[in-house]
């Protein structure tokens, strides 16, 4: 029997005979460089500051629905407490196939066609581990959410960076994406309406795109959680409803940013059976299925009632948006308009600073939080990612202390 | 009332100290055009007030707050407009409501303490000629008043930066 007394020195002497732990780790898992939005995280995080604003979340102000969570919190009462099958509760596939018709004229089968997953991000993952190969190239047009590079080489992909740029509102154009195909692409990965540039592609715009993956055999997954979030009329046109586009798009979804619902981790994936009958023998030896009370409440969020209050939601969004974006423009800093999502991503690059320097001085001169751009990969530096799902008065405070900021650089 | 009326409205009932340029920035409208709509709904008198929501029972003077089920006489011709009026009037009087069901007019009374109203009630209310007769109910908490929530159990709980 080890005394309680000597277990830190036995620890010590096992250390330096192993040099740590490290050794055991897998080459993939040792390569994923730390994220860098976390180490902003740990900068915000060690400052304490309670006057802090942040603009640096990535989730709805709004707490989920109330009508939401008692559903959830009722089939809890009841007992529903046990497994759903693999794909999900056929009733909410039934809701989510009806939503997908409704909203973005989709027609996918709710048996054969859908997966319900554990987040958008799952089904990222899962759409990912079931296409790559050792070797295989995936497109991802940049600035972009950070997991799709790291994840692609989890699977032994590489991730290719194509760069977006401001002047063209942060869309992918035709001529970038050809020029970064090689033999070796396979996958593109498309997330519009975009975290973190607020931009959207039209169904025009996408058109091109479109053709050149019919060219080269591509297959598409399209990261749509920001779907419901456009404004200005601008109304989202998802990447498989395009001609011919069905059967070579994963459409990656959830209900996170839309109904306010990041905490429940409740996404879904669609796409052609064969694609989704393999991303669901992945699912079913890892997850088994979706937590049942987030079903349950999935399925309150697409009745009449839930998607009222997903309206209200987006129609405030829609205000903050428009009063950030004149905020950043009225103070000098040029701003593209993001059409999607909640964030604007005004441009940092007339300080002279680079984007770091700008968010970290921000943090701790304005107290003020938000995410620099170069987090975000290719194009992203010298831009700051700003979320406005934040109240208008922290909102109006926010502004008028990067503004005074602004003033202090000069 | 039009939509473009209505979306300012939404906006002055959560934040009635929003300026007319912010409002205009906010619905994507002309500053000039908000602030001509406030001015016709303040001459309207649908904009009747800005006033302030307060929790009292955060206050040090704490108040007393308490409903009345009155049932009255309605007067030939007049109807109930003589006898609410003569009870809104009194300065205790928060609110009084025309009301369906069992008694007439709901009455919401605030005093410094339960003696003032009931004082109020037997002195002033009951003595009213066409009142016949009024049950008291005190309130002993606030939890949700004109749609906003008093406990703070809803407050930001996101991460400080995430992805």
């Amino acid at each position: 029997m080890i005394k309680d007394e000597e277990k830190p020195q036995i620890q010590q002497i096992e250390r330096s005979r192993s040099g740590g732990m490290q050794h055991h780790l897998a080459a993939h898992a040792r390569a994923i460089p730390p994220s860098g939005i976390r180490r902003f995280f740990d900068l915000v995080s060690a400052s304490k500051d309670k006057d802090i604003i942040t603009l640096g979340v990535g989730e709805p102000d709004f707490v989920t629905p109330w009508r939401v969570r008692d559903a959830a919190v009722y089939s809890l009462e009841k007992g529903k407490t046990q497994y759903t099958p693999n794909a999900g509760m056929p009733e909410l596939r039934e809701a989510i196939g009806q939503y997908l018709n409704n909203q973005f004229h989709l027609t996918y089968d709710p048996a054969k066609e859908m997966i319900v997953t554990v987040g958008g991000s799952e089904g990222i993952d899962l759409a990912l581990r079931a296409l790559i190969e050792p070797g295989d190239e995936i497109l991802v047009p940049e600035p972009c959410y950070i997991s799709y590079s790291p994840i692609t080489s989890l699977s032994g992909g590489v991730a290719v960076g194509i760069e977006t740029f401001a002047e063209d509102q942060f869309k992918l154009t035709a001529a970038s994406l050809k020029a970064a195909i090689t033999p070796r692409s396979k996958i593109l990965i498309l997330c519009y309406p975009s975290n973190p540039t607020g931009a959207i592609m039209t169904y025009e715009e996408m058109l091109p795109i479109a053709k050149i993956v019919e060219e080269n055999d591509l297959i598409v997954i399209s990261d749509e959680i920001y779907a419901e979030l456009t404004f200005n009329g601008g109304r989202h046109a998802s990447f498989a409803s395009l001609p011919g586009m069905k059967d070579r798009t994963i459409l990656v979804s959830g209900f996170s940013k839309a109904f306010a619902m990041t905490g429940w981790r409740m996404g879904y994936a669609c796409g052609h059976p064969d694609l989704i009958s393999a991303m669901l023998k992945i699912h079913q030896y890892t997850i088994m299925c979706a937590p049942t009370m987030g079903q349950v409440a999935a399925l309150e969020a697409l009745t009449k009632g839930g998607l009222e209050e997903k309206d209200r939601m987006m129609e405030s969004y829609n205000q903050r948006r428009r009063l950030v974006v004149q905020g950043f423009r009225d103070m000098g800093l040029e701003c593209h308009e993001p059409h999607g999502a909640f964030y604007a991503f005004p441009s940092v690059k007339s300080t002279g600073l680079t984007s770091e320097q700008f968010a970290e001085r921000l943090l701790l001169e304005a107290k003020v939080a938000a995410v620099p751009g170069h987090v975000f990969g290719k194009g992203g530096e010298g831009f700051l990612r700003c979320c406005y799902a934040t109240s208008v008065t922290q909102l109006t405070e926010a502004l008028e202390r990067i503004n005074l900021f602004l003033r202090s650089l000069e | 009332m039009n939509e473009f009326k209505l979306s300012i409205l939404d906006l002055l009932k959560e934040d009635a100290r929003l300026s007319a340029a912010t409002i205009a920035t906010m619905l994507g409208a002309k500053q000039e055009d908000v602030s001509a709509a406030i001015a016709e709904m303040e001459q309207d008198h649908v904009i009747v007030k800005y006033a302030t929501v307060v929790n009292w029972s955060k206050v040090d003077d704490e108040k007393v707050t308490a409903l009345i089920e009155v049932e009255c006489t309605p007067e030939r011709g007049r109807g109930f407009e003589n006898i609410a009026e003569r009870i809104y009037l009194y300065p205790e009087v928060k609110s009084v409501y025309l009301m369906s069901g069992a008694y007439d007019l709901l009455v919401e009374i605030e005093g410094k303490n339960l003696k003032e109203v009931a004082s109020f009630v037997s002195n002033k209310l009951s003595t009213i000629e066409s009142v016949i007769s009024t049950k008291s109910f005190f309130i002993l908490k606030k939890y949700k008043q004109d749609g906003i929530i008093f406990e703070e159990f809803e407050d930001d709980h996101r991460l400080l930066v995430s992805p």
